[in-house]
């Protein structure tokens, strides 16, 4: 097992090249995510959240660069390439295009294992425990689906178990549930918080509904065109929030509960 | 009257293949009515059947037993020319807003196409009335030449909404038609749809997953679930449903405020590895 306590981004640029001009779209971000500990990333559509995410783990989409930036585990900074997969799992929004269509569920749970040197004689009996720890019920049946016989939510859990498999002391989170219907999206941070708690995940949550905020989080920082506007502890941003933008997040979702922010 | 009704609706989907047919009940028994400048909320649990029955009352799709009807009439009996009226009096605004316009075209003309279709507008008119509705929905002037690609979703999915609004229907289907947007968005969406509801009469059928909209915006909720229809009742502050389909809707309502969370030391207690 791995030693790690922290994770930490560290002055993270992003920029795109727009008819002849550079843009910014991630400037100078920093986070820190301690083991044990949810922080959560909020921001409008479009705020740089996303590429923060995809930027840390250097898997950024064609025309958007990285200029700076460097993430560090423990104090000590590391190559992209170690800390996919084997320091950070990530799970991502669209759980139907993130499997292969052709491929069975077993097959993506074995992969993740031999792609991380972990695949012995138990392989099989740890892809179980996996399966089993998501709340798949009838496992030896799921694992022979392909993910178009699957629902949604089922998807969803398959991908967090395989997430799991990693063993990776920290879980990158984007929009984990915004395609789910609210019925499954409750039930899915009901199991995330669990696995946070039983295997001690650092895990950045990655969205713009401050409801699953408030059920998750521990902390949170708030960006706004791709700078981090104000951090705190997750009480203190629904019930002090200080920078403008931060309040106009809280306000409209209170005001989905009719509630108003106490000023 | 009613503006539109269904009685005992049920639409069944097969499916064939090399080992068999398979046959999926997605609606039965449906029996609902909306009133003129009514808004209507449709919940239930993805997979309930809430999309198929707002293809059956847009008269995309027919019911395999039962009778949609419009101020009184079946579409059953509909002629050529009562289906032209009615594609113009009933309008649908769909989750996905990317697929749901023509990439090729500019957002003008996408505004404009159901106007060249469904009306008797000249071209100057037409565009007057684009720009008009464009700025209903808060986009700017300058946005008409642009292409879908170079919007965001949140963007789109006004573009569809003012689309749907272009020919001045009676009744706009929202299917899940804000669940995309974020939340500031959703807000001022649903604003601007009772403004336009006090303006124009318009009634609105609201299909949603999130109980938390409908409070806000709808008169009266009709609960669905596994293609039946489990409760109606009118929206007050602070009602209450009976079925536990329902209930389980209402149960999976996130917080509106964090609650107290044990300290990071109660973390370290926890089993590593």
């Amino acid at each position: 097992m791995l030693t790690t306590g922290q994770l930490s981004i560290e002055n993270l640029c992003v920029v795109t090249n727009q008819n002849g001009r550079f843009r910014t779209l991630v400037d100078g971000v920093s986070l820190d995510i301690t083991r044990g500990r949810v922080v959560a990333l909020v921001g409008a559509s479009g705020s740089g959240k996303s590429l923060t995410c995809a930027a840390s783990l250097d898997v950024l989409p064609p025309g958007v660069l990285r200029n700076t930036g460097k993430v560090l585990v423990d104090g000590t900074a590391q190559p992209f390439a170690d800390l996919r997969g084997r320091q950070v799992a990530s799970i991502m929004q669209n759980p139907r295009t993130a499997f292969n269509p052709v491929r069975t569920m077993r097959s993506h749970a074995i992969e993740t294992l031999k792609a991380n040197g972990r695949y012995g004689k138990d392989a099989h009996e740890r892809v179980r425990s996996a399966m089993d720890d998501v709340g798949l019920s009838n496992v030896e049946r799921v694992l022979d689906l392909h993910a178009f016989e699957m629902s949604g939510g089922m998807l969803q859990r398959v991908m967090i178990a395989v997430a799991l498999l990693s063993d990776a002391p920290f879980l990158f989170a984007d929009e984990p549930t915004t395609d789910l219907d609210l019925v499954l999206q409750a039930r899915m941070l009901d199991l995330i918080e669990q696995v946070v708690r039983r295997r001690r995940l650092g895990v950045l949550l990655v969205t713009h509904d401050m409801s699953v905020v408030a059920r998750l989080a521990d902390e949170v920082a708030v960006i706004d065109a791709g700078k981090i506007v104000e951090r705190g502890s997750v009480s203190q941003i629904f019930l002090k929030p200080r920078h403008a933008v931060t309040r106009r997040l809280v306000t409209a979702h209170l005001s989905l509960y009719g509630l108003q922010l106490a000023s | 009257m009613s503006l539109l009704s269904t009685t005992n609706v049920s639409r069944v989907y097969r499916s064939f293949s090399l080992t068999g047919t398979k046959t999926h009940v997605a609606l039965q028994n449906v029996s609902l009515q909306i009133a003129e400048g009514e808004t209507v909320a449709l919940v239930g649990q993805s997979g309930c059947g809430k999309s198929t029955l707002a293809r059956l009352l847009a008269g995309l799709e027919h019911p395999n037993e039962g009778d949609v009807l419009f101020e009184g009439r079946s579409l059953r009996a509909f002629s050529r020319a009562d289906w032209f009226a009615y594609r113009r009096v009933v309008q649908m605004v769909f989750q996905d807003p990317i697929s749901a316009v023509n990439p090729r075209h500019s957002i003008e003309a996408i505004i404009a196409e159901p106007l060249r279709h469904l009306t008797a507008l000249g071209e100057k008119e037409r565009s007057a009335k684009v720009a008009e509705l464009l700025a209903s929905v808060g986009l700017r002037p300058q946005d008409t030449t642009k292409r879908p690609a170079q919007m965001s979703g949140g963007q789109l999915q006004r573009v569809c909404i003012a689309r749907a609004l272009a020919p001045e229907p009676k009744l706009i289907v929202l299917d899940e038609a804000v669940s995309n947007l974020d939340l500031l968005l959703q807000m001022q969406m649903l604003d601007l749809l009772r403004e336009l509801q006090t303006r124009a009469r318009v009634s609105f059928l609201f299909i949603t997953h999130d109980l938390r909209l409908v409070e806000r915006f709808c008169s009266r909720v009709i609960v669905l679930d596994e293609g039946r229809i489990v409760e109606q009742r009118a929206v007050k502050q602070g009602f209450e449903f009976e079925h536990p389909a329902a209930r389980r809707l209402k149960a999976a309502i996130l917080p509106a405020f964090p609650k107290p969370r044990p300290v990071a030391e109660d973390t370290n207690l926890v089993k590593v590895g």
